[in-house]
């Protein structure tokens, strides 16, 4: 058994499921969003604002976020493990990829926070 | 015709290069690969490479030929060669002892972690463990490799971490034992294989199934282990 600690559970099977179920939350939702725009060509801002109003939008959304978030890990986290290692770059590359994975941490915290501010704040 | 050789002698040389050769092949006859390599060797006896068998059994001469990794000796020249010529070098990602041979400790390491072994805690019977038409045939298409390599030196994710995944041929082999029915240690195998390494860093991109010179499906038995995974902690 090969174990690491930054990985997103842990174990390669939860992060493998994890990374499935939310492809199809992803997916689901981004259909339905783009099928909206191509019954509504001319969407305005009041009809695109009263649609993000609704709580079953916005539970979406934040559903969606939410998976955004778990996918980009394990699929950041698959790239920084498979390119920034120490069998590829030597004893530099531990310290890189740690800040590479803190760094996609970062940036999908404020993401989150963001979405969830815009989602929740309108 | 003109054969590419890739050379390297780390004892003499500072880095590889490709050898130019130009040879004449009898003509009438499709030759394999090996026998084109057994032809170049009586013109220039410093060539190393790895053979035994010639006929696609032993799996010693695994090569990356014209780009492609295959067996040499069940390799014609006439399905690989482009505009007459032929492009040798060693299997991809494994270091180079001399030429053609490669180290293949990785890959062996990685036979060794799954077990590739019946392990059966139960009374050994007086004749032998028996198995019914149904449970043998599940071994089917699993068994038959050869361990040539030709799969795993062909998989990226094997290139990046041949110490963490398994790779396709060692996985083909854990599916083989985890799919037998003599065996009791599937519980303890699975355990070995969740971690997001040994079996996950399989992408699905099937490139092992592409050089198969058996003509075997790691990518069918890497998903197979994933839903035996699944069942398990589900």
């Amino acid at each position: 058994m090969v174990t690491n600690v930054t990985s997103f559970g842990r174990s390669g099977l939860y992060d493998w499921v994890m990374q499935r179920i939310t492809a199809v939350v992803l997916g689901v939702y981004f259909i339905a969003l783009f099928t909206y725009l191509l019954l509504n060509p001319d969407l305005d801002y009041q009809q695109w604002h009263a649609l993000f109003s609704t709580t079953w939008v916005r539970i979406a959304s934040l559903a969606a976020l939410l998976s955004i978030c778990a996918h980009a890990w394990v699929g950041l986290w698959t790239i920084s493990t498979d390119y920034l290692t120490t069998y590829l770059l030597g004893p530099k590359a531990t310290v890189l990829r740690l800040l590479f994975q803190a760094g996609s941490v970062v940036l999908m915290f404020i993401y989150l926070v963001w979405g969830i501010q815009i989602l929740w704040g309108m | 015709m003109l054969v590419s050789l890739y050379r390297y002698n780390p004892e003499v040389d500072a880095k590889p290069s490709m050898q130019d050769y130009e040879l004449d092949l009898p003509a009438g006859k499709d030759l394999m690969v090996l026998d084109v390599l057994e032809l170049l060797k009586r013109k220039d006896p410093s060539i190393s490479y790895r053979r035994s068998c010639r006929e696609g059994v032993c799996g010693s001469d695994g090569m990356n030929i014209n780009g492609t990794n295959g067996l040499a000796c069940i390799t014609p020249v006439s399905s690989v060669a482009k505009n007459g010529k032929l492009i040798l070098r060693p299997l991809p990602g494994l270091p180079v002892v001399r030429d053609l041979v490669v180290d293949m400790t990785v890959f062996y390491t990685q036979f060794e972690k799954i077990e590739p072994y019946l392990i059966n805690d139960k009374p050994v019977p007086a004749i032998e463990r028996l198995q019914s038409p149904e449970e043998r045939e599940k071994l089917d298409g699993l068994y038959e490799c050869i361990l040539c390599a030709c799969c795993s030196t062909n998989c990226p994710s094997f290139w990046w971490n041949p110490d963490k995944f398994v790779g396709p041929a060692g996985l083909l082999q854990a599916y083989r034992f985890l799919a037998d029915s003599r065996d009791t240690a599937t519980d303890a195998r699975l355990a070995e294989l969740e971690d997001p390494f040994s079996v996950f860093r399989c992408r699905g991109i099937m490139n092992c199934v592409a050089v198969c010179p058996k003509g075997l499906n790691p990518t069918r038995a890497i998903g197979h282990i994933r839903s035996m995974l699944l069942q398990r902690a589900s």
